[in-house]
This record gives structure tokens, C-alpha cells and sequence, in this order.
């Protein structure tokens, strides 16, 4: 076990705030690296995304943490602690409570790209929580690095001094010292007392299968130690802290963490649904008066259906889920069952980026062969005859018309910002999305656009159609804003006049004619040729707004046929036997269970 | 010529009768057909996925040896028969001598006796060379040829990879008529980029050169043939389905008005020139298949001989016989052979009488609800005791066989 607490001003708590893909985990290898957290050897590229997804998508999904030992120029030891955040909408939550856990930020900006729209979020919350910022400039080595440009469009666009900003390359290790000294210097010491009753914030918590959960937390006053009875204040629970300690990023032992210290605590909790992100931990016998602020339960906000493929397996999809809960307290799932694809579950998810990554570590991790329904979101349904209000997370359970007095629906402020050039096609889309234009601004050769939009809109391949749009270069932030009334429908799809539960949505009634065609269409292409027609339809209560035919198969036949090919053709035979397992029937038509997946995957305008 | 084997291979016949294996003391009666495999050619067709190899030089008597006692351990376990048919396959049996035709067709006569209208059939290709043998080959005993005619367009034959030109080709459909009673010659058709007219234009010729028989198949695209390589790169693109619809009605509208009607998907005949060998497989009658690659039904049995000519031949050595596997065919496999075959023929089945060869309930053996439900769409029909699948039908049995076909 380790020495007791450094004094507070040697201690540095910093973030890194940065847009996907800027650099900001390479940044932090390189700090831990220089600082000797680990060996040469020891360091796979991105140490502090640890799981497979992470590392291979090379995005943060879980706030990590690192403590460096680093001796300064002015010849003192300092104790670094660094958090690296995850860089996406959906864990917008979780940024603020690591922003909240430092004093300052290292502000990673790609030399190439410039500012975009999630820094610019991050960096507002940031200055929000009166931290001291640091520009750092990554990716100097690149060709088309233009470091004088993003300087100036710091100072335009954000409204801080990028003078003294750091020019670094993450990747070949220049200006790593610079960023040090920087952190050393400029960013300013914790504060808080240590003779205070113990207050401490619950910045993150996962599973560990030695350890049980493990919390990660930001001392605020008082001191956290081992045997400590605690208690969560949002949450009431107490526990016993039996271990505390820091990540090098290899886990070390501690006695005890104090004040303006970010650390981590094991306190054999079992699950991490009974953490909550942002909740306040003190000492159960001496309790704080009052809890942090900020803390707030992170509700799922986008829904969809996962079956799996094989009905087999229904029991190891929910065993799946279960583990993966886990660790990940946000998602939430309930078993469902639907014509077309049977037994599954409905989840919920922070976000689309939220719901891909439990969807790909469900398949690859767990091995699972999924169908994924098409995201929706939660809609508040007021009853008619004043019968209260209900919350519809699948379109499915939607009421009968006659029974709802409205429907309301969640709207968000999105930020996006875009390259001129694309900003005409950008409106467009923001307008066709029912959007309402709430600020346009331009710094540099580039817009800056407020807009309020459904969340509905948003959660249909609005992020596949801006980054097309722009060519890559839009980038996109949003909050909710809360519920509105809209005239909003469930749209049914009919195959052979039978409806085909999996693809009912709900949908503003002007968008439904357009999304109908788009879905018949892509039906149209998807569902093989049968030996009839077959109509394909969209529609709102029993009126059709739209329809496509697959016209009747005209041939399929072998033309030649001898002695030795009678056991060619009884494989045939069985292998098409075996095909048809796979199908679903919808009026004597079958679906192939691909064709599902694919009509489902496919974004608006296919 | 010499159309009966030297006495040493007759002795060697006659010790084979003696095998344990085939010493079942199961004797059972009824008409066999016999096919016999010539798996050479001078070179490979980038359509073909028959079991077809061109070889440098091949050992005649060697070959003529070893398909003699092939087909004595046939004739061991198939004692009491009768042939109504014999069918010289390939690879290309044209290219055989006339000796080992006239030899085997000998043998086959002295293991189990000729039906007295016996068909006797030989794949030729229209060459030149082959058509010099067709009197030989008539003299050996064969009666009914088979041309791999494939095209009357000298472009097409080009992209079929032919050896022969539309004239050379003529030529000897000419001389083969001359030499044999019955004469058939096979078409490919829906090439990329055949127009309706053209096809309609190339038929109507075909039909006037007057023989009472025509296959006529689509081009296909098999796996593992050069068309499939060029396909697969894009270089190759086949006949757009409903194209290829249209070119099958033309087909049948075409040979029906000339009285050479279909009697199944791909075979057209004036009534009473039907392949009556190839009406064995298809009425699941048993047959005898020797040679590399040769398949056989018989008593309840599937025999595959080795594909290869080389594994073939050491086969022979080794065992006398150029057997690969031989499966027992469960009563359901038989069932849904019988089913899957009949179905491809004008007449359909009955399936009753599957029933009853097969001990299968007619329940068990048709799905009764699909045959309704495609009834309705007109696809197949019952016709008393039959169920047949109907003109309409015909271009979609492969989309209507699992349907229909219950078990398997
Ligand atoms: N050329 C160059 N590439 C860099 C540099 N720093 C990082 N990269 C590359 O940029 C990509 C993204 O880097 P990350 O460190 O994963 O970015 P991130 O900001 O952590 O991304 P999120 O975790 O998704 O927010 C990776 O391919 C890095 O190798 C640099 O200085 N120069
Ligand atoms: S001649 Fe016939 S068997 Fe030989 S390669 Fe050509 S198509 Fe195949
Ligand atoms: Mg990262």
C-alpha cells in the first residue's frame, strides 16, 4: 500500500476534450508513456480503451482514468490524474461528470479538421465547470496540418487565447513534454478540505469479474478510505469500501484518497444498476449536508427491437443482455415477441452510437446472430376521456387512434456544424426533418446552425445523411429539449394485405407518404419473387399512402436433368427445405429473415 | 470390327458371375436400361460440367477391358433382365472405336438379352472426323443418335467454344440421318444477347431439318465451368430471367405447332420418338450406369462409379468393378427421386403408384394444400389418377417442387 494523500498542490485533475478521432486517446498513451505508467512493452496502442470495440473502433465508450507521476521542470513531483472521456452524444451525461471531476482540460484539436461541433459542446460545458483550458494542437505531422488556421478559429469560434496553445503530434510523440509543463502550469490545483466530512462524486462505475464493480471517484472533501462505511445519497444504499485505490493505469492500492483526489473504490456492490453516474458518496455515520449538484438518471431515450436470428437462441440473447447490464446500467431491455421475428427483447439506449456498440458486442462478443428493429423513440400518449397518459416505446403497443386525445413527442437542440459549402443541402435536410431553424452564424468558411428537431427524425439515419451530405465533414451535437405535441401516425407496412408487425413505425404525418415509398420500394427489391404478385403497401389506419408490386417469378428451372442428377436435385431439394426455415409468412408470402434485417438497417433514402 | 470380346475377357466375364458380393440369390425380373460412360473429349466446352477430361493419348484396349468387366459386375448382380436400352454418354462416345461400341454393345446383349425394339444410343459431335465413323457405328449396332449440334450460328458456336462450324455441323446431322433411324440433336439457347426473333428464326430452322427429336436447353451457368469464372468477373452476363421466360414460351409455342411437342422441360419429340432411355431415369425405372462417373439405380440402390478416368481404371484393377459408393435409397429417398423426375415429364406422376412401389402414403408423399393452392394459380393440375404440372407450371418447377413434394 501507498503513502498518504499528496498535498493539493501537486495534484492536477485534468480532461481531455476532444471531437471522435482527434486524438485524444493517442494523447493520453503518449502522456502515460512518458511518464513511465507503463513500459514500452506493456503499451498496446490505447491502453485506456479496454474493451474490444473501443479499441478497434478507436472511440471511448467508458470514462477512463490514470494517475501519472510527472517530476516538472521546476523540479517537483506532481500527481497527474487524466481522464479521458468518452467523445459521443450519446455519453453526453457521463462527459459532464468527468468534466465536473477536473479543474481543467486539455483541448485536443485535430490540425487538420479544425473545431467541430462536439468540441465545441465539450468546451462550453467545460468553461461551464470554470476550467482552466488548454489548446492542444494534435496531429501537427499530418500533410494538410494547418495549425495557424485551427489557432485562429479557436479564438474566433470558441473565444479563448490559443496563443500559448501546444503544437503536438499524438502519434510521433512531439510536444508531449510542452503538454506536460502546460498541465503543471496552467491548469490550477484542486481544492477542498480534508478535515470536512467526506463528499465525494460517483464520476463512473463498471464490472470487473475480480473485483465486482468498481467506482471511480473524485474526492471533494473530506477523506475516502479503506473500511469506510459510505453511503449514496441519490441512490440511499451504504457499503463498505474495501479496497481504494488509482489506475497507473495498472490498478495500485491505496490507504486512503483525499480531497481534490480521483481515485477508485471497490465496496462489493455487485451490479453497477445499483451506481448511478453523478450520485454523491459520503460517510454513512458522518454524512455531508448537502449533495453535489449536477446528478441527474440518465433515461434511455432510443428503442428498438433485438431478436435473435436463430430462435434457439432467445435464452443466450437475455443471458447476453443480462452481463452486459452488467456493465452498463443505461440500457434497458424487456422481452417482446412479434409475428415476424419472434421472441426478443425491446431495449433502450442512450443513443444510436449506444445502441450499435450493445448490438455489436452482443454479436461478436456473445456471438449472437441479431435482427435489430428500426430505432423509434418514447413517445407520451394522452388518452382520450382524460384516461392519463402513457409512455409507448414500440410502435406496436400503440393504442387505436380513437383511444388518444395526443401524441407527444421528444425534441432536441442540435448544434451542427458544416463546411459552407454543403451548408444549402444541410438546410434542406434539417428542414425536410421538420426542424426549426434557431441561430446560423459563420467563423472561418464555416456555419455554425442551431436547430430544434424531432428526436423521431433524428433516429432515422440523420446522422448517415448529414455525414454523406457533407462529405464526412458536418459534425453534430445535441440535448433534449423535452416534449412536444405532433401529428404524429403509425404507419403500418402490408405485404400481400397482411401487416408485417416488425416494420410498423410511427411517423409525422407529413413524412409518411415519403417514408412509406422509401420502405415499399426497398421491400420491393428485397422480397424475392413468388409465384404470384405481390403487393407491397404502406399505410396509415386502413388508408394506403403507398404501394409497390414484386411482379410474379416467371422462371426457375433446371433445365437439364439425367440419371446421376436425382441426388443432385434431392440436396436441392433440402437445402431449399432448409432455406424456408428461415422465412417468415406474411400472406402466404415468406419474408426471408435477411430481407427483414436489410429493409431495417437501410437508412431513409436507402 | 470385331464386335464380340476375345475369348480370355469372355472367361474373365464368366469368373466374375461367381462374386459373393452379388450372391444375394436376389433375382428379380424386369426391364434395365444400361448406360455407358466415355468420359474423353478433344477439349472442354466452357459450359460443360459433365464429367468430361481431354487425355493425350488414350489405351483403347485397356478401356474396351475395363468397360466389359465393369459392366459384367453389373450383369452379376442384375441377373434375369432385360435391356430396352442402351445410352453411350461423355465425353464425347463418338470418339470411341466402333470396335469397343460394337464390343460392349455385344456383351451387353449376351448378359441380359435386347427387348426386341431395343434403343441404342450414341452422343456424337457433328464433326467431320465423327461422322466418317456413323456408318461403323451403325453397323456396331447403334440406332439412335444424339448430335451436340448446340447452335446453327457460327458466332454462337464461337462463344460455345465448338469445335465445328454451322455447315460442317449440317453436314453431318446429314450423314447421321442417312445412317441411324433415330436422330436427335441438342440446342443451347438463351445466349447473352439472343433476341427473341433470332432464337425464333434458329428453331424454325431446326425444326424444318426434320428430325423426331429435339433438346433444347437453356444455357446455364454450372459452377467450376469458365462461364461461371466469367460471370463471376462480370465478363459473362446471362439472359435476364424473364427474357429466358419468354424464349421457353416461344420454344414450346414453336415445337408444339410443328407436332414435336415437349415431353419435358427440355425434350421435344414427335409422339412415339421419345428417349425411351432417358424416360427410364424420369419414370424412375432402374438402370445400370458403367464407366467414370456413371450413376446407377437399381434395386433399391444408388451406385456412383469414380469420377475420375485414372481413378476409374485403378479401380478396375483393384476391384474388378469401378464402384465408388453404393447407398441404400431409403423409401422416402426413392419417394421424392420419383417425385422430383416425374414432375420434369408432360404426363406428371401418379401417385398412387408411387405409393405402392414405395410404401408411402400418398399423404406423406404430396403436400395437398400447396397442390390446391398452385391449382389456383394454375400451375399444376390433376388429371385423373395424375398430377402434373402444367404448361405455365413447367417454367417454375423448381420454385414449385419443394412446395409440392411433402417428404424428403
Ligand atoms: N497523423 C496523426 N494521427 C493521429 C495523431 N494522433 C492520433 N492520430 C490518429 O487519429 C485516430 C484517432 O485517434 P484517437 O486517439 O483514437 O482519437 P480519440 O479522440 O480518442 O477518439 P474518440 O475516443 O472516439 O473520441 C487514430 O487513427 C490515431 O492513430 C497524430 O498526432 N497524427
Ligand atoms: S463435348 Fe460435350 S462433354 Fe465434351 S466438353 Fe463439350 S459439352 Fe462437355
Ligand atoms: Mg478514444
Amino acid at each position: 500500500m501507498s503513502k498518504a494523500s499528496t498535498p493539493l498542490d501537486r495534484i492536477r485533475n485534468f480532461s481531455i476534450i476532444a471531437h471522435i478521432d482527434h486524438g485524444k486517446s493517442t494523447l493520453a498513451d503518449r502522456l502515460i508513456q512518458r511518464t513511465g505508467g507503463l513500459t514500452d512493452r506493456e503499451m498496446s496502442a490505447q491502453v485506456l480503451d479496454n474493451m474490444d470495440i473501443e479499441k478497434e473502433r478507436g472511440i471511448t465508450i467508458k470514462a477512463q482514468t490514470v494517475r501519472l507521476n510527472y517530476r516538472a521542470k521546476d523540479g517537483l513531483d506532481y500527481e497527474l490524474s487524466l481522464m479521458d472521456t468518452p467523445g459521443h452524444v450519446d455519453f453526453a451525461y457521463e462527459v459532464s461528470r468527468s468534466l465536473a471531476a477536473c479543474e481543467g482540460a486539455l483541448l485536443v484539436v485535430d490540425a487538420a479538421q479544425g473545431v467541430e461541433a462536439q468540441t465545441l459542446a465539450n468546451v462550453y460545458q467545460s468553461i461551464e465547470h470554470d476550467h482552466e483550458i488548454v489548446p492542444v494542437i494534435n496531429k501537427i505531422d499530418l500533410p494538410a496540418a494547418e495549425p495557424d488556421k485551427v489557432k485562429k478559429e479557436i479564438e474566433d469560434i470558441i473565444g479563448i487565447s490559443a496563443e500559448d496553445a501546444v503544437l503536438a503530434s499524438a502519434k510521433s510523440g512531439i510536444g508531449i513534454d510542452e503538454v506536460l509543463e502546460a498541465i503543471v502550469t496552467r491548469i490550477p490545483p484542486p481544492k477542498g478540505d480534508r478535515e470536512a466530512p467526506l463528499k465525494a462524486m460517483l464520476v463512473d462505475s463498471w464490472y470487473d469479474p475480480y473485483l465486482g464493480v468498481v467506482i471511480l471517484v473524485r474526492v471533494v472533501e473530506g477523506v475516502l478510505r479503506k473500511g469506510q462505511e459510505i453511503k449514496f445519497m441519490a441512490t440511499g444504499t451504504r457499503h463498505l469500501v474495501d479496497r481504494v485505490g488509482c489506475m497507473r493505469p495498472k490498478i495500485e492500492q491505496l490507504t486512503e484518497l483525499a480531497a481534490g483526489e480521483i481515485g477508485f473504490i471497490t465496496a462489493q456492490i455487485k451490479e453497477v444498476s445499483q451506481t448511478a453516474v453523478g450520485d454523491t458518496i459520503t460517510d454513512a455515520k458522518k454524512p455531508t449536508a448537502e449533495a453535489l449538484p449536477g446528478f441527474k438518471t440518465v433515461q434511455p431515450v432510443v428503442f428498438c427491437g433485438l431478436f435473435p436470428v436463430d430462435a434457439a437462441d432467445f435464452e443466450k440473447l437475455r443471458d447476453s443482455l443480462y452481463k452486459l447490464r452488467l456493465n452498463d446500467a443505461s440500457f434497458s431491455f424487456e422481452a417482446e415477441s412479434s409475428a415476424a421475428l419472434g421472441f426478443g427483447f425491446r431495449c433502450g439506449f442512450l443513443g444510436l452510437l449506444h445502441l450499435e456498440i450493445i448490438q455489436e458486442r452482443l454479436t461478436r462478443e456473445y456471438d449472437l446472430d441479431l435482427i435489430t428493429t428500426a430505432p423509434s423513440v418514447v413517445y407520451k400518449i394522452q388518452l382520450a376521456h382524460g384516461k392519463g397518459e402513457l409512455d409507448l416505446h414500440n410502435p406496436a403497443d400503440m393504442p387505436d387512434v380513437m383511444q388518444i386525445a395526443s401524441i407527444d413527442e421528444p425534441w432536441i437542440e442540435a448544434t451542427i456544424y458544416v463546411p459552407d459549402e454543403y451548408l444549402g443541402s444541410l438546410l434542406k435536410l434539417c428542414q425536410d426533418r421538420r426542424g426549426i431553424q434557431k441561430n446560423l452564424t459563420y467563423v472561418s468558411g464555416r456555419a455554425q446552425i442551431t436547430y430544434e428537431l424531432p428526436l423521431n427524425e433524428v433516429v432515422f439515419d440523420f446522422y448517415d445523411r448529414l455525414k454523406s451530405i457533407s462529405r464526412g465533414y458536418a459534425s453534430f451535437d445535441y440535448h433534449q429539449i423535452g416534449y412536444r405535441e405532433g401529428d404524429l401516425v403509425k404507419m403500418s407496412i402490408m405485404v400481400n394485405a397482411e401487416p408485417v408487425d416488425a416494420l410498423s413505425m410511427i411517423v409525422h404525418r407529413s413524412t409518411a407518404e415519403t417514408r412509406g415509398r422509401g420502405m415499399c420500394e426497398r421491400l420491393k427489391d428485397l422480397i424475392p419473387r413468388h409465384l404470384f404478385k405481390i403487393p407491397v403497401q404502406a399505410a396509415i389506419g386502413g388508408k394506403v399512402i403507398a404501394r409497390e408490386t414484386i411482379a410474379a417469378m416467371r422462371k426457375d428451372v433446371t433445365a437439364k436433368c439425367y440419371g446421376g442428377d436425382a441426388s443432385r436435385k434431392r440436396k436441392l431439394l433440402d437445402k431449399q427445405k432448409e432455406g424456408k426455415k428461415r422465412m417468415r409468412e406474411y400472406g402466404s408470402v415468406q419474408i426471408p429473415q435477411e430481407a427483414f434485417i436489410a429493409a431495417l438497417r437501410m437508412g431513409d433514402e436507402g | 470390327m470385331n464386335p464380340s470380346p476375345g475369348p480370355g475377357r469372355g472367361a474373365a466375364l464368366r469368373e466374375n458371375r461367381g462374386d459373393p458380393s452379388t450372391a444375394l440369390g436376389e433375382r428379380q425380373g424386369g426391364d434395365l436400361a444400361l448406360y455407358i460412360h466415355w468420359p474423353f473429349c478433344v477439349s472442354k466446352c466452357p459450359y460443360c460440367d459433365f464429367n468430361s477430361h481431354v487425355r493425350a493419348g488414350v489405351d483403347e484396349d485397356r478401356w474396351r477391358a475395363a468397360l466389359l468387366s465393369d459392366m459384367a459386375h453389373e450383369a452379376t448382380s442384375l441377373p434375369g433382365r432385360r435391356l430396352t436400352s442402351i445410352f453411350f454418354g461423355g465425353g464425347t462416345p463418338s470418339l470411341m472405336p466402333p470396335a469397343t461400341v460394337a464390343a460392349l454393345i455385344a456383351a451387353a446383349e449376351r448378359h441380359w438379352g435386347f427387348a426386341p425394339d431395343i434403343e441404342i444410343t450414341l452422343e456424337a459431335n457433328p464433326s467431320s472426323v465423327e461422322a466418317a465413323r456413323f456408318a461403323d457405328l451403325g453397323a456396331a449396332g447403334i440406332n439412335r443418335v444424339s448430335l451436340g449440334l448446340q447452335s446453327l450460328d457460327d458466332d454462337a458456336l464461337a462463344f460455345l467454344g465448338r469445335a465445328h462450324g454451322v455447315a460442317e455441323g449440317l453436314a453431318a446431322l446429314e450423314t447421321a440421318q442417312a445412317a441411324f433411324a433415330r436422330v436427335n440433336f441438342d440446342l443451347i439457347y438463351a445466349l447473352p444477347g439472343q433476341s427473341l426473333a433470332a432464337w425464333q428464326a434458329m428453331l424454325t430452322h431446326a425444326i424444318g431439318l426434320g428430325t423426331g427429336h429435339l433438346s433444347l436447353y437453356q444455357l446455364t451457368i454450372e459452377p467450376g465451368t469458365r462461364f461461371a469464372t466469367l460471370a463471376a468477373q462480370g465478363k459473362l452476363v446471362p439472359a435476364d430471367p424473364d427474357h429466358a421466360a419468354d424464349l421457353f414460351e416461344a420454344t414450346r409455342a414453336l415445337t408444339t405447332a410443328a407436332g414435336l411437342p415437349a415431353y419435358e422441360v427440355s425434350n421435344h419429340a414427335r409422339p412415339g420418338e421419345e428417349s425411351r432411355h432417358n424416360l427410364t431415369y424420369w419414370r424412375q425405372g432402374d438402370y445400370a450406369g458403367i464407366g467414370p462417373g456413371a450413376h446407377g439405380r437399381r434395386h433399391g440402390h444408388a451406385t456412383i462409379r469414380h469420377r475420375k478416368p485414372e481413378n476409374w481404371l485403378a479401380a478396375m484393377d483393384r476391384n474388378a468393378h469401378g464402384i465408388a459408393e453404393d447407398d441404400i435409397l431409403t423409401p422416402e429417398a426413392r419417394a421424392t427421386e420419383a417425385l422430383l423426375m416425374g414432375l420434369r415429364l408432360a404426363e406428371g406422376i401418379d401417385p398412387a403408384a408411387i405409393a405402392a412401389r414405395t410404401g408411402i402414403a400418398t399423404a406423406r408423399l404430396v403436400d395437398a394444400a400447396a397442390v390446391a393452392r398452385l391449382e389456383t394459380l394454375g400451375l399444376v393440375a390433376q388429371r385423373r389418377d395424375r398430377l402434373i404440372v402444367t404448361e405455365a407450371g413447367m417454367l417454375l418447377l423448381d420454385a414449385i417442387l419443394p412446395q409440392v413434394v411433402a417428404i424428403g
